[in-house]
């Protein structure tokens, strides 16, 4: 009984901390990347104006470690039974990327453009019975600065 | 020392191959981060502490690579790769990886 009442708690806790965060973090992530939608940043490997003098160019990176709920984790759990799409990592994964890239572009405020942008995912954290804790994402690529006209 | 991920630097052009360069770093994290981050795995949000530890060891990896390439004489590594792998439960292995050239 004890243990059931435990585990309803942790499961409404989940819900709602993970809830907030989760909405809070996607407010945030809207907001920022308004700002960012001018500059171009893609995964070709050069540059969209050849014409144009090259200055500098450099590596630059950001990452993110974003951990899952209790109650994402519980969701998810089911769905392996059932089968199906677990739209509770979905969002979370999202949420990791757009995080990721955001600090990519905030890195280095005063570059042209972005090119060879790549991304990669790991789950660095396995949580109990192997399921996944965290899952970290890292954005690289590099930027280019132009000289000005 | 010049980085890129792309195949040459942007604007400039490549003289010399000096091979591929790499650096890694194998990291554990210590116990106090382990359990904020268990507690954390309750409410959800962002693990500071391991974005900030995966940054570190990144950049450590990075330095090893580039003390690499400067004792092969390049200016510039070219076409990097990151990997992370888990190692064992609880440590990670962050990988960095280029080509090593001169740029004029």
């Amino acid at each position: 009984m004890e243990q059931l009442i435990i585990f309803i708690v942790l499961i409404m806790m989940g819900y709602f901390f993970g809830r907030m965060a989760e909405s809070r973090h996607y407010r945030s992530i809207k907001e920022r990347e308004q700002f960012w939608m001018t500059r171009p940043a893609g995964s070709y490997k050069r540059v969209s104006d050849p014409k144009r003098t090259i200055l500098k160019s450099e590596l630059v990176s950001g990452n993110v470690v974003i951990s899952v709920d209790y109650f994402k984790r519980i969701v998810a759990g089911l769905r392996n039974i059932f089968g199906g799409e677990v739209r509770v990592y979905e969002t979370l994964v999202d949420r990791a990327r757009r995080e990721a890239l955001l600090r990519l572009n905030e890195s280095c405020e005063d570059a042209d453009e972005i090119i060879n942008l790549r991304i990669e995912t790991s789950s660095i954290y396995k949580g109990r019975r192997k399921q996944v804790g965290s899952v970290e994402v890292l954005a690289f690529g590099t930027a280019v600065y132009f000289e000005q006209k | 020392m010049l980085m890129t991920n792309t195949e040459e630097i942007p604007g400039k052009k490549t003289t010399a191959f000096h091979g591929v360069v790499s650096g890694s770093t194998v990291r554990a994290k210590h116990v106090g981060r382990d359990l904020m981050a268990s507690f954390k795995n309750i409410f959800g949000g962002e693990l500071k502490g391991y974005t900030e530890l995966l940054q570190e060891s990144r950049d450590q990896a990075i330095e090893r690579m580039l003390s690499q390439a400067e004792q092969m004489g390049a200016n510039a590594v070219v076409n990097i790769r990151f990997s992370t792998s888990s190692v064992a439960a609880g440590a990670a292995e962050l990988y960095v990886y280029g080509t090593a050239v001169t740029v004029e």
